[in-house]
């Protein structure tokens, strides 16, 4: 799922659990397809029995060697994303929002991946670390990157029970298995594969799960929209309903609550297109992590341009289902024009589609799409957790200097370890009545000091390393308080304003503290901090090794994508 | 483990196979389904196109397209993942790759 989607929804998953729990949603399969489901996961076992005879380092098991070719990586990077939240979310918005929800993608995603790409990643592969905290570490100090390390465990853990909840709740809705049962079988066929393949396991599973996706969500859409008329019948459907404003992406006010035309577009510009979108992907370790196992430099920098193209059009058969749902679903209909839902919200956009449109058989290879979908936001976050639990807790702190077989068998252990903890922060978020609010406050927790504290030691050579300490530690305590602020009701502001002022304090206290506490110590010398701050950089080391063909120059590439993003804009504006 | 069958497990490992193989096989399923069997109640939810035929068949050509990827472009000893693994047998019982 996105930071993009978590920060600025107000709608997602809440529902989710009442599909759950009541199992309005119970789609109705036949044995034929759950033959295509159960060879789903025959497959995805099998890659990791596969996987397993060729790892023979720790790197390989955690980094997968470095030595992915940069499509396999640049799909692992965009189907990391294609989580449960994201798909169901997503789709929801698109029900909510119409075209207002193209923002999360086409603004929200692409520049920033365009950013991470050109600006980023030549720093990330060249330093040649392997973990956001370790460059942390670098940049700043040992005590920067154990707490950055200890703080992104703790995300990716709750993170990771998330998902799991969410897709929990989505078999019981779909199969009929107890949320307690769905929980720990996802969890134990997430661990298998992860434990026996390592990385290599989990992003080659990731590159099948989006083709699979694909391929569940395309004829989704496109049946959808024959059964409603094609475009011009759900455009006439939509605007008889009463819901017009879904076919204008601007100004969104829908989406940002903003009623002022001019102050809604600046908020979806600078608030979801830089700060929110910025923040998640160029830090957010699941997601670089990805770059990182690429087998080159160049290789490394393509990685998230070649995520953002099917990232571009990824939002067509996301948001434009949630929008035939609007329509075609009685239930989600019904929300539309105040009418009984029967309990139905956004978030069941997808799996009520399901049923409504698709006949058995291929309703089996959608099951095992959807199902696919929940499980890489799960290994996603299980394969980073164990990274950095491995080198940048025990490695670089806790038991330093052992044999590589070592680490090996510890980065095994932390699999499990970490997968069990999933299991449990899945049964608290399962306390949770809103799953949204949860998720977008450790965003602001976790996101945002880290983006601020890396920008400014990025550019600022005279950051010290207690600075990036203790900006991290005040940045993430800001955004603390004000949560604990509006628990208490001191200040009383919905769950998603409640975030971002969380997100915007945060940034101002790190920087703040970060240059207050630079001025009372010396910066690190210009000679350690080459490779690491932008200026003492040259300009020839940051260039990464260009490789023949126009097609794998990222200007070229980000120009591109940022054109079918703009082009995406213009077509919805024409038609 | 021999440098044979080390290719082989290289080949099967070669995601654009896996991929392939799954395509093709779903595909294959949906189509036959297709074929054989499109009651009223599928015809009512899809409004009338027999979505499993289709499908199928789209899936069949996905499926395909990557086969025959593999069989044109195998991997090759060029290919630094199989150079990798090609000398990992050479030096056979070395367990620690050590960083690359």
């Amino acid at each position: 799922m996105t930071a993009v989607t978590a920060s600025v929804t107000t709608s997602v998953p809440t529902s989710v659990l009442a599909a759950g729990t009541t199992g309005a949603t119970r789609i109705d399969a036949g044995a034929g397809d759950y033959v295509l489901v159960a060879l789903y996961f025959v497959v995805v076992l099998g890659i990791g029995l596969l996987a397993r005879r060729r790892i023979s380092s720790s790197l390989d098991f955690l980094l997968s060697g470095r030595s992915l070719p940069a499509w396999v990586t640049g799909l692992a990077f965009v189907s990391a994303n294609l989580g449960a939240i994201e798909l169901l979310g997503q789709a929801a918005n698109g029900a909510q929002f119409g075209e207002q929800a193209f923002h999360y993608y086409w603004i929200g995603a692409i520049p920033a991946m365009v950013f991470l790409a050109l600006v980023m990643m030549p720093f990330y592969y060249g330093s040649k670390v392997r973990s956001v905290p370790e460059f942390l570490g670098r940049r700043f100090d040992a005590k920067t990157q154990r707490l950055q390390g200890l703080l992104f465990a703790l995300a990716s853990v709750l993170l990771a029970g998330v998902n799991l909840y969410a897709m929990a709740i989505v078999v019981n809705a779909l199969l009929g298995l107890p949320t307690w049962l769905a929980i720990v079988l996802a969890g134990v066929i997430v661990l298998a594969y992860t434990f026996l393949g390592g990385l290599s396991a989990a992003i080659y599973n990731e590159v099948l799960q989006f083709f699979v996706i694909v391929a569940t969500m395309v004829p989704l859409t496109l049946i959808g929209l024959h059964r409603v008329g094609g475009w011009g019948g759900l455009v006439e459907q939509l605007t008889d309903q009463g819901s017009g404003s879904m076919l204008q992406a601007f100004p969104a006010s829908d989406l940002t609550g903003i009623m002022n035309s001019a102050g809604s577009t600046i908020g979806v510009v600078l608030g979801l297109g830089f700060v929110t979108s910025f923040g998640y992907w160029t830090t957010n370790f699941t997601e670089v992590q990805r770059a990182f196992s690429a087998r080159s430099a160049s290789a490394a920098q393509r990685t998230p341009l070649i995520a953002a193209f099917p990232k571009v059009l990824i939002a067509l058969v996301i948001i434009i289902p949630g929008m035939v749902a609007a329509v075609l679903v009685p239930g989600i209909s019904a929300l539309k024009t105040g009418g009984d839902s029967g309990g139905a919200t956004y978030n069941d956009a997808v799996p009520l589609l399901l049923d409504e449109l698709l006949p058995n058989g291929f309703l089996g290879v959608a099951l095992a799409g959807l199902l696919a979908a929940f499980m890489a936001g799960m290994a996603a976050n299980v394969s980073s957790f164990n990274t950095v639990v491995t080198y940048d807790l025990w490695q670089d702190w806790v038991r330093p200097g052992r044999d590589d077989a070592h680490y090996l068998r510890v980065g095994r252990a932390v699999t499990v370890i970490g997968t069990a903890l999933a299991i449990g922060t899945a049964f608290i978020a399962a306390g949770f009545t809103n799953i949204m609010d949860y998720i977008q406050t450790l965003f602001s927790f976790f996101n945002v000091p880290l983006f601020a504290v890396f920008v400014l030691g990025l550019f600022w050579k005279r950051m010290t390393g207690s600075a990036g300490f203790w900006g991290l530690v005040s940045g993430t305590l800001g955004a603390v308080v004000v949560f604990v602020l509006n628990q208490t009701g001191t200040i009383a502001l919905s769950g998603q304003g409640s975030s971002f002022l969380g997100g915007g304090v945060a940034t101002v206290v790190a920087v703040l503290v970060g240059w207050l506490v630079s001025q009372g110590g010396t910066p690190k010398p210009e000679a350690e901090l080459r490779g690491l701050v932008w200026s003492l950089t040259p300009a020839a080391e940051r260039a990464v090794p260009r490789e023949p063909g126009v097609l794998r120059s990222p200007v070229v590439l980000s120009v591109l994508v940022l054109g079918m993003a703009a082009a995406g804009y213009v077509l919805f504006a024409v038609i | 483990m021999p440098k044979r069958s080390a290719k082989l497990a290289d080949l099967a490992f070669d995601i654009r196979s896996v991929i392939g193989a799954l395509f093709v096989v779903y595909g294959l399923v949906c189509l036959v389904w297709g074929l054989v069997s499109f009651p009223p109640e599928a015809a009512e939810k899809t409004g009338g196109v027999n979505l499993n035929l289709w499908a199928g068949l789209g899936m069949l050509v996905v499926g395909a397209v990557f086969v025959a990827w593999v069989v044109a472009k195998p991997l090759t000893a060029d290919d630094p993942a199989v150079r990798e693994a090609l000398d990992d047998d050479a030096t056979s019982g070395a367990a620690d790759g050590g960083d690359r």
